[in-house]
C-alpha cells in the first residue's frame, strides 16, 4: 500500500513552533523517521495559524527535500498554496486535495499533469459530502472520468470517499468498505483509493487498535493508500500483514523484513 | 469499435546476472554467459522484453556414472572417463553455453573423493573450455562444506555459479563465492516460500541479489513437473510484480531428473510398446525442458545432445529477433 505519512501539520505544537521560528530541525527529523518508516508521500500541511499559508508551505518543502527524496504531500484546500508549492518541488508530488465537482477538477487535474503530480479528489461534490454508497461511488465515477478525459493517468490518480470519526457515525465504516469495492470497478486499471485513517478513531480511547483493525479490513475490500501513522509500527506492520494474507506478497519467514527491504 | 488494450503492465524485472569472467575481467573465459532481464512472463513480448535466451549447461561428472542406461552413455562412451574431454565435446560438438560439473565422486559413497582430486578435475576442465561454469557439489552438507570453499578459491575470479545455498546451510557458500567472486544457486525443495527465505537470508549475509540464481528441484515429465511448473511461475509472476527478492534468474535441472524416469531410461527389451530407447530417452529430456521454459526458466540443465539439439532449436525459434 502507500502510506501518506501524517504528522508535518501546523496543527501539532512542535510543528507549529518550528513554522513559527522557521527552525527546520524538528520537521527535517519527522520526515527522516517517516521516510525511513516507509512512507510514500510526507504529508505537509501548514495548519491553521499561519499568517502567509504559501511561504510557509513552500518552506516545509525545501526543508524536507533537503534531507529525504520522499516526495511530498502538499496538504492544502486552496489552490494558490498548492500552485505555488508545486513551484518549489523536486521531482513528483502528491497533491491533496481538491473536491471531486467538475469545475474543481478542470483546475486541479491539468495543473496535476504539468507538474508531474499525483492528486487526491475528494468525493465531496456542491451538495457536500454525501451520506449514501451511490452517491459516493458516483462521484468517484465522475472523477474518473474526467482524470481519462485530461489524460492523467490512473497510478497518479487517489479517490478518497471520506471517512468519518467511529464516534460521530457509527454505521459508516461498513459503507465505506462497499464503496472501495465498487471504486474498483469503475476502471481497469483503477485509481488508488485513500482515505484519512486516523480520522475514524479521532476522539476515542483506542486510536492504534481502532486504525489498525479498519486498516486491515479496508485493505481486503480494495483501498490500497492512506494517510497515516507511518512511526506507529505495529500500523505499518499491520498493512504489510494483511498485505501478505491477501496473496499480495509471498510469504517468507522473514516477510516483515522482505516488504521493508524491498520498499529501499 | 474500438479493440480495448489488455495487455499486462508489469513493474518488476528479473536481475540479470552474469556468469564467466574474460580475460579483461580478471577470468580465463573466452565469452561470457548473461542471463535473466526479463520484463514479461516468456514468450508474451508484446508486454515487455524478454531479457536473455534461455541456456544450456551440459552436465559432465567428475566421475563415470553407474546408473546411466546405454542410450545416454553412447554419445559419451569415448570421453566418460576424461571430464575435461567431456566438456569438450559438449562444447565443441554439442553447442552447450555453459558446463556444469557435477561432483558426485565426492560423495561419501560413491567414492569419496577429497578436495584436492576435485580441485584438479574443475581446473582440467576449465582448461579444456572456454565457456562459463557451473560447480555443482554433491548434495552432502559436510562434504560439500569441506570440498566447495577449496574450489572457490582455486577458481577464483572466473565468476563461476557455485550450488548450492539452503535454508539449513548458506554461510559457508555464501562467505566464499563473496570473497572469491562468483555466482551462487540458492535451492529450495519445491516452495516458493522457502526459496524466498534462503535469499533474504544470504543477502542478509551481504552477498549481492545480482549474483543469484535460484533453483527449485525440479520435477520431470510424469514426476511431478506441473507443481514445479506452478512454482516457477508463481516465482516470476512475484518477480515481474515487484518482489525483488524472487526477481531473478531460475535454473532447473532437466537431464538429471529426466534421465531418474523408467520412461526414459528403461530398455527397449524390456518396454517393446514405449518406443526405441534411443528416442524416447532424449524425447523424454526434451519435452520437460521445454515444458519448463515457459514457466520461465533461464538455465536449463541437460544432459543428452539430442535433446539438447532440440531445445536448442525450440529456443531459437521463440526468440525469432535474437534478443
Amino acid at each position: 500500500m502507500i502510506a501518506v505519512a501524517e504528522r508535518i501539520n501546523g496543527m501539532f505544537s512542535d510543528v507549529k513552533k518550528a513554522i513559527v521560528d522557521r527552525d527546520p530541525r524538528p520537521v527535517q527529523e519527522l520526515a527522516r523517521r517517516q521516510s525511513e518508516a516507509g512512507a510514500g508521500f510526507i504529508d505537509l500541511n501548514v495548519g491553521t495559524a499561519a499568517s502567509d499559508p504559501v511561504s510557509v508551505m513552500k518552506w516545509l518543502i525545501q526543508v524536507t527535500q533537503e534531507v529525504t527524496s520522499t516526495p511530498p504531500s502538499i496538504d492544502s484546500q486552496k489552490f494558490e498554496v498548492v500552485k505555488a508549492a508545486l513551484e518549489v518541488v523536486k521531482g513528483p508530488s502528491l497533491i491533496n486535495s481538491c473536491k471531486g465537482q467538475a469545475e474543481e477538477l478542470d483546475k486541479y487535474i491539468p495543473l496535476a499533469m504539468e507538474k508531474n503530480a499525483s492528486l487526491v479528489c475528494l468525493t465531496i461534490d456542491k451538495q457536500g459530502i454525501p451520506q449514501d454508497i451511490d452517491k459516493r461511488v458516483e462521484i468517484a465515477a465522475n472523477i474518473v472520468a474526467k482524470a481519462a478525459e485530461y489524460g492523467l493517468e490512473p497510478t497518479r490518480l487517489f479517490v478518497d470517499p471520506i471517512l468519518f470519526p467511529i464516534n460521530v457515525d457509527q454505521k459508516q465504516p461498513t459503507l465505506m468498505l462497499e464503496v472501495f469495492r465498487q471504486i474498483r470497478y469503475i476502471s481497469d486499471p483503477p485509481p488508488h483509493i485513500i482515505v484519512g485513517l486516523s480520522n475514524l478513531s479521532q476522539g476515542t480511547k483506542q486510536r492504534p487498535l481502532i486504525n489498525k483493525a479498519f486498516l486491515s479490513m479496508a485493505l481486503a475490500a480494495g483501498m490500497d493508500a492512506a494517510v497515516m501513522d507511518v512511526l506507529d509500527e505495529d500500523l505499518m506492520n499491520t498493512a504489510i500483514c494483511t498485505e501478505m494474507i491477501l496473496n499480495k506478497q509471498i510469504y517468507s519467514d522473514s516477510f516483515l523484513k522482505a516488504a521493508k527491504r524491498t520498499r529501499d | 469499435m474500438q479493440i480495448p488494450n489488455v495487455t499486462e503492465k508489469w513493474s518488476g524485472t528479473v536481475t540479470e546476472v552474469t556468469i564467466g569472467a574474460t580475460k579483461e575481467e580478471g577470468g580465463t573465459r573466452q565469452k561470457v554467459v548473461k542471463v535473466g532481464g526479463a520484463s514479461c512472463i516468456p514468450f508474451m513480448d508484446f508486454e515487455g522484453s524478454p531479457g536473455h535466451k534461455p541456456v544450456i549447461a551440459m552436465d559432465v561428472l567428475d566421475v563415470p556414472p553407474e546408473d546411466w542406461p546405454p542410450a545416454l552413455m553412447e554419445p559419451f562412451k569415448d570421453v566418460i572417463s576424461d571430464p575435461a574431454l567431456w566438456a569438450k565435446k559438449c562444447v565443441d560438438k554439442y553447442g552447450a553455453d555453459l558446463i556444469c560439473i557435477k561432483l558426485d565422486g565426492i560423495h561419501p559413497d560413491k567414492g569419496n573423493r577429497g578436495a584436492e582430486e576435485a580441485v584438479k578435475t574443475v581446473r582440467s576442465v576449465l582448461q579444456a573450455v572456454g565457456v562459463p561454469l557451473i560447480i555443482w557439489g554433491c548434495d552432502d552438507t559436510q562434504k560439500d562444506n569441506e570440498v566447495l570453499p577449496k574450489i572457490s578459491q582455486a577458481t577464483k575470479g572466473e565468476r563461476c555459479l557455485l550450488a548450492s545455498a539452503t535454508q539449513d546451510n548458506y554461510k559457508n557458500i555464501v562467505a566464499n563465492c563473496m570473497a572469491d567472486g562468483h555466482n551462487l544457486v540458492t535451492q529450495a525443495p519445491v516452495d516458493v516460500n522457502i526459496q524466498k527465505q534462503v535469499n533474504i537470508l544470504v543477502t542478509d549475509i551481504g552477498f549481492p541479489l545480482d549474483r543469484i540464481v535460484m533453483f527449485q528441484t525440479t520435477g520431470a515429465l510424469g514426476y511431478g513437473m506441473e507443481y514445479a511448473y506452478s512454482i516457477q511461475e508463481r516465482e516470476r509472476l512475484a518477480a515481474l510484480s515487484g518482489d525483488k527478492f524472487l526477481a531473478l534468474p531460475v535454473l532447473c535441472n532437466v537431464g538429471y531428473e529426466s534421465w531418474r524416469s523408467k520412461e526414459a531410461k528403461s530398455k527397449d527389451e524390456e518396454s517393446p510398446g514405449w518406443g526405441l530407447a534411443a528416442e524416447r530417452g532424449p524425447l523424454w529430456e526434451t519435452i520437460t525442458a521445454v515444458t519448463l521454459i515457459q514457466s520461465g526458466v533461464d538455465i536449463i540443465r541437460m544432459y543428452h545432445p539430442k535433446a539438447v539439439a532440440a531445445v536448442k532449436k525450440h529456443i531459437d525459434a521463440l526468440y525469432t529477433d535474437g534478443r
